[in-house]
């Protein structure tokens, strides 16, 4: 064997020892998994999820049955069939309400359209993410699965809640958030007001 | 002895054998836990975590599973060959167990036989270990096992010679072939210590006996599927899992008895029990053999047989004539 070839497959048991030394040590990192369905990742706290129509304070129904989300889709997913209210029985506060309100998921995009569109802040996205069902038809969400019930209270929007994340996610990972949660998203104009009233709820 | 001197040797055999058959098969289901754990660890994952605390019931769910698996025989394939060739493998794994010593107290050796030329009895039943693995590569009637069997036969060749030139140079030193009598040459110097061009081509070879990463070419997934048990399915295929692992305990017990002083403690600290000692060192090597199933990549079949015949066969046998030199000149 020529010298050099000696030096080199010497070398080269040099590194095979490098590499053990590096396997070696990664099995003292911290591992970056979350146990998923036990703990659960912090989302951005104005994360697009599954979507929900809020109430007034006084348990009436935000929607008004204008339309405008249906026609601000993109993805033609949400239907809505207003009707007048009834003077003695009112669902919303204003003249008319929603009497149907459906949002077919599967062609949902999750790109918040609606809840820009919205006059009366009634239709919002939440974090809520998990809607893994068996069947096609589970995924046309009408008012019975999006109107939040009237003995949850009314609360803040979901972009609005205290760190953005609706009780029902479980426990949360402890892990770096891509966003700071106090400071929240800044990336539209909402985001401004969105400091202000947060300094507020933290004050 | 004195106690068991009216027992019949036939039962102290038979009960000897029914604790270590259980000894292996519960350190063969832990080895796997250990191995898939220690594999996630350094490749940054939890491992197995889900059956029991910390996963520890995994290769309970792992055995239910294979049991209720269907057992196929491809049409093509040697029924009866293809149908014997997992026993074969787990039988020759097994009954190396039976001359392996675990530790020594007065009232003798803790082995099932103490066997004179135990060394060569383990290395005769490895040699027909490979059997197992050829034979059911063969019988399978198809082509990636055919190729796996024939890759661990010529493997198997060129690694053994190296290997068994390896404990050449032991057997001189300790100037016996009984593992005890090894053992016992080994209070003063371990030997790895005199022998460490020996111990070092025993392990490499070690990996290419037992087909393990980076010399698993037999069974080489990227390549052959499963290599020779790729049509191996259910309880077979566990059989053949078992055989592989118990190997690897196989080849670990034999490090520790020829060249890491077997049972005897190091430092002097004989307040341990040397059984203690032994399983100490065996589990250092199987996690020897993980570590290194997590760092390097398989060889190229022509750099495995280059490897073999070319560098290890030559420098084991230089390593035996120094030895041999050494001994007869001092």
């Amino acid at each position: 064997m020529k010298e050099t070839t000696v030096r080199k497959n010497l070398f080269n048991v040099g590194a095979i020892l490098a590499g053990l030394a590096i396997t070696f040590k990664y099995m003292f990192r911290k591992r970056p998994t979350i146990q998923y369905p036990s703990v659960k990742k912090q989302h951005a706290p104005r994360f697009h999820g599954l979507h929900e129509l809020r109430r007034y304070d006084d348990a009436k129904e935000r929607c008004i049955g204008c339309e405008l989300c249906s026609s601000a889709c993109p993805a033609n997913a949400i239907t809505v069939i207003g009707a007048e209210n009834a003077p003695d029985a009112r669902v919303s506060p204003g003249e008319r309400h929603a009497a149907r309100y459906e949002i077919d998921e599967l062609r949902c995009i999750f790109c918040g359209m609606c809840e820009e569109a919205c006059p009366t802040d009634a239709i919002v996205l939440t974090p809520r993410f998990e809607m893994a069902d068996f069947r096609r038809g589970s995924f046309i969400y009408g008012k019975d699965r999006l109107l939040v019930p009237p003995d949850a209270g009314v609360g803040a929007a979901p972009d609005e809640r205290p760190g953005g994340i609706p009780g029902d996610l479980g426990r949360v990972a402890k892990i770096k958030s891509t966003v700071d949660i106090t400071e929240g998203y800044d990336a539209t104009w909402r985001g401004e007001i969105l400091k202000t009233q947060r300094k507020g709820l933290a004050g | 002895m004195t106690a068991l001197a009216s027992v019949p040797l036939w039962l102290v055999v038979l009960v000897k054998s029914a604790i270590l058959l259980l000894v292996v098969v519960t350190t063969f289901a832990y080895a796997m836990l250990a191995e898939r754990k220690v594999l996630g660890w350094m490749q940054l994952r939890p491992g197995p975590n889900r059956v029991g605390p910390w996963g520890l019931m995994q290769p309970a769910a792992d055995a239910a599973k294979l049991m209720l698996k269907e057992d196929l025989t491809p049409k093509t394939a040697d029924p009866l060959i293809y149908r014997l060739a997992p026993f074969i493998s787990l039988l020759t794994a097994f009954s190396v167990y039976a001359v392996i010593p675990f530790g020594s107290s007065a009232s003798g050796t803790w082995a099932i036989g103490n066997v004179n030329a135990g060394i060569l009895f383990i290395l005769a039943i490895t040699s027909i270990g490979v059997y197992g693995i050829s034979l059911g590569g063969w019988a399978s009637g198809s082509k990636y096992p055919l190729l796996g069997s024939v890759r661990a036969t010529a493997q198997m060749i060129s690694y053994e010679l190296a290997m068994s030139l390896s404990f050449v140079g032991v057997l001189i030193l300790a100037g016996t072939t009984s593992l005890d009598g090894i053992v016992s040459a080994q209070l003063r110097w371990w030997f790895f210590v005199p022998q460490f061009v020996g111990f070092i081509i025993y392990i490499i070879t070690a990996v290419a006996e037992t087909n393990r990463t980076p010399f698993d070419l037999v069974e080489a997934e990227t390549e052959l599927v499963g290599g020779f048990h790729t049509e191996y399915s259910g309880l077979r295929f566990g059989l053949f899992f078992i055989a592989e692992y118990v190997n690897m305990l196989t080849v670990s017990c034999i490090a520790t008895l020829l060249f890491f002083g077997g049972w005897n403690a190091p430092f002097g600290i004989t307040a341990v029990p040397g059984v203690v000692w032994f399983i100490a060192k065996v589990a250092c090597f199987l996690f020897f053999y993980m570590w290194l199933r997590a760092t390097l990549p398989r060889l190229r079949y022509d750099r495995l047989m280059a490897f073999g015949w070319k560098v290890l066969l030559p420098v084991a046998t230089l390593n035996l004539m120094v030895t041999a030199a050494v001994v007869a000149l001092r």
